[in-house]
């Protein structure tokens, strides 16, 4: 008997050595894969943060204008109309055109005029509408750069590539560098890009309608998909009798999850526009598309959360005479509410990153007003993102990179939040 | 207690060790109980509630059979048996707790008051008020210890205004005598007390609805010895209010604070009488192997 529990002593320590073997490995695997996982990441975020955060920066140009009420078509005391519709683009050219004396080939005025937004015209009309006393003036005002100059001087473009391949040309490279050591050149933080809808041009093109367009449908979605999601689970966990027609409607919730979001698209084109005819494009209609897409998630992780709810909690409910209905509302969904939250922001964040059944119902068109109600055309933020991607000027792959970082912003700011109301409903 | 002191030496050993659900195995003992008799006294003059007849099934499993008993006005009456017995079925029959199991089926009359409370047009909800419950498990809502207490009279409209309601609070968790140890964190939650309190607290919040009768499914069984103690000198001031109806697993804890014994053996009500005279003088031989600790 000692003997051999002497011997057993010995053969469990043989092999000890190869079980804490096996153990160091596996935890090496585990801390591979996570650092795999970490190095990736931020591979991905520096990258995108790298791109991204020109974006955020604005290039102005210090342009002598001269308010000139001729060459703007205005009299003595024009009226706003007369305002709105003077030609403030020739002002712009014709300053241009003084601070650069040098410059008179009809080319190099063209490639002269290049150097600032057309957006800058805007600007000078609202500032004449603001204070009609400008007319006449002459004086200096930061306008906005065109994009190419604008990546010029945040050091984008380099000479070294051949002029040929490259928009911005030689000359306007000399004027950039003239007007950068007259200090005439200056950089600021894009508030813009947080006020505008899109635009064809990039230094004018905001995030503004797409960020507010994810919003609104985002808020439709939740306000369809939470309240039906959760009482489609409580019926269905505390109520529902166990049939052959629940156990149908259990496996169908299942298989909604995983059908394509496409197909949702296609519904919501078929049903929602082409039948009942809401507005097009709108959030409305994207927010209902969503939260049918959302719902099974909802539904399932809520039922989840119901049911791992302890019984215990419901009889002792039940034990002192509250009815089914209290015992669910007073006690079981109060526990369960954390856990209901987590799954409806994971939804809601799917929603958020979706794009494909967008399309579908007309999200991608190109809006440049920003959306006031859920019924007004606009876009959402990954849409946005592909619209841009899909934009061939290099002042549009800043922007794609920068509207990531705003759609990964919601999506921390969406968590937070979540986090936020679960620790608010975390019962101890 | 007489009783008590001429049990200590007979501590069954494995309480509550055999798995309820060997109960139908028959594991305990031969004795053919499948047509049997209830003896000793199962009716009393002032009957509180009375269960005639009463069978209940676990979808085909015949886990109660044929039961009668009384329960007496301002009486504890304990069930006792082994595992799987069918005592905290009966119990949960008592006050419809049964109804939440979908595949449960309760047969026969149990009436309070006279008034069958399977009978059509009875409510559980009303019942349920009427017949409070505390469990094996102390499971404490996880709020407040004050609306823990509140929580009862508050869903059944008992208190017209805050004040009335402070008074049921304090009047409840002083019968449950836990007053003292918690006037001051009324606002914690009743989850961060320790095992003894929480039932305690489970106990006052029965009687916050003021019930007619309390059915206790094993109180103490998740409690250290001071805090059974003080579980059972409570039981012994809340019969002066109340029914109580106890189970346990403690022979001792019968002996201690029951009136009547009621001892039950494979869903069957095999004896039933003073609990003195359980105690002491068994009629019936699996009684006796019960609480001489032949088996359990």
């Amino acid at each position: 008997m000692n003997k051999d529990t002497f011997k057993n002593t010995k053969r469990i320590e043989a092999s000890l050595k190869k079980r804490y073997a096996r153990e160091r490995r596996f935890r090496l695997y585990g801390q591979l894969a996570v650092l795999t996982g970490f190095v990736f990441l931020f591979i991905l975020l520096f990258d995108i943060v790298s791109k991204g955060s020109p974006a955020f920066t604005q290039q102005y140009l210090k342009i002598t204008v001269h308010f000139d009420a001729d060459s703007l078509g205005l009299g003595a005391s024009p009226s706003e109309e007369d305002i709105r519709q003077a030609n403030f683009s020739g002002v712009i050219k014709a300053s241009l055109r003084d601070m650069f004396p040098e410059v008179t080939g009809r080319s190099d005025k063209r490639q002269l005029y290049r150097l600032v937004s057309i957006g800058a015209e805007y600007d000078l009309r609202d500032r004449v509408l603001d204070d009609s006393s400008l007319l006449g003036e002459r004086k200096d005002i930061w306008l906005l750069a065109h994009s190419e100059a604008a990546a010029y001087l945040k050091g984008q473009v380099s000479r070294d590539i051949p002029e040929a391949e490259r928009k911005l040309k030689d000359i306007q490279m000399d004027w950039l560098d003239t007007l950068r050591d007259d200090g005439r050149t200056r950089g600021s933080f894009n508030t813009q890009f947080f006020q505008y809808g899109d635009s064809r041009e990039p230094e004018l093109a905001g995030i503004r309608a797409a960020l507010q367009g994810s919003f609104f449908t985002l808020l439709v979605t939740f306000l369809l998909a939470f309240p039906i999601g959760v009482f489609a689970a409580v019926y269905l966990e505390e109520f529902a009798p166990r049939n052959r027609i629940t156990d149908l409607i259990e496996i169908n919730i299942n298989n909604l999850a995983a059908v394509p979001s496409i197909v949702f698209g296609l519904l919501g084109l078929a049903v929602f526009i082409n039948f009942f005819e809401l507005p097009r494009s709108a959030p409305l209609v994207g927010g209902i598309v969503l939260s049918l897409m959302t719902l099974p998630t909802i539904i399932i992780t809520s039922r989840a959360a119901i049911q791992s709810v302890s019984p215990s909690i419901r009889q002792a409910a039940l034990g002192v005479g509250a009815s089914k209905l209290q015992t669910v509302f007073h006690h079981v969904l109060p526990v369960a509410m954390p856990g209901i939250l987590t799954g409806s922001i994971i939804g809601m964040a799917q929603a958020l990153g979706e794009s494909a059944p967008l399309l579908m119902i007309g999200m991608v068109a190109f809006i440049m007003d920003v959306p006031g109600s859920v019924t007004d055309p606009s876009t959402v933020l990954p849409v946005q993102i592909y619209l841009w991607a899909d934009s061939p000027e290099r002042g549009f792959t800043e922007k794609t990179s920068a509207a990531i970082m705003v759609l990964m912003g919601f999506l921390i700011l969406m968590n937070a939040l979540a986090i936020y109301l679960r620790k608010r409903f975390e019962v101890k | 207690m007489e009783g008590s002191e001429k049990m200590t030496a007979l501590e069954p050993t494995t309480y509550g060790a055999v798995p309820e659900e060997a109960a139908g195995l028959d594991i305990h003992d031969h004795t053919d109980v499948s047509d049997y008799k209830t003896i000793g006294s199962p009716f009393v003059d002032n009957p509180k509630m009375s269960a005639r007849n009463v069978n209940v099934y676990y979808a085909d499993k015949h886990a109660i059979m044929d039961v009668s008993l009384d329960i007496g006005e301002n009486e504890v009456i304990a069930m006792i048996g082994p595992s799987g017995c069918g005592k905290s079925t009966f119990l949960r029959s008592l006050n419809r707790m049964n109804d939440i199991i979908p595949i449960c089926r309760v047969d026969g009359d149990i009436k309070l008051d006279g008034e069958d409370i399977y009978g059509t047009g009875q409510d559980t909800v009303l019942l349920r008020a009427r017949v409070g419950m505390v469990f094996q498990k102390p499971n404490p809502f996880p709020k407040s210890i004050y609306e823990n207490v509140a929580y009862g009279p508050k869903i059944h409209g008992l208190a017209h205004n805050k004040a009335e309601m402070d008074e049921i609070v304090e009047q409840s968790l002083r019968r449950a005598s836990l007053w003292d140890e918690v006037k001051d964190v009324l606002d914690k939650p009743g989850t961060g007390l320790s095992g003894g309190q929480q039932q305690r607290l489970c106990i006052a919040r029965a009687i916050a609805v003021s019930p007619e009768v309390i059915l206790m499914d094993e109180p103490c069984s998740a409690l250290d010895p001071i805090a059974t103690a003080r579980i059972e000198e409570l039981i012994d001031e809340l019969k002066e209010r109340f029914t109580i109806a106890i189970v346990t697993h403690s022979m001792q804890q019968a002996a201690r604070v029951s009136q009547r014994t009621a001892y039950f053996h494979l869903g069957k009500l095999i004896e039933v009488g003073e609990t003195k005279q359980i105690f002491t003088m068994p009629s019936h031989e699996l009684t006796e192997n019960y609480i001489t600790g032949r088996f359990g």
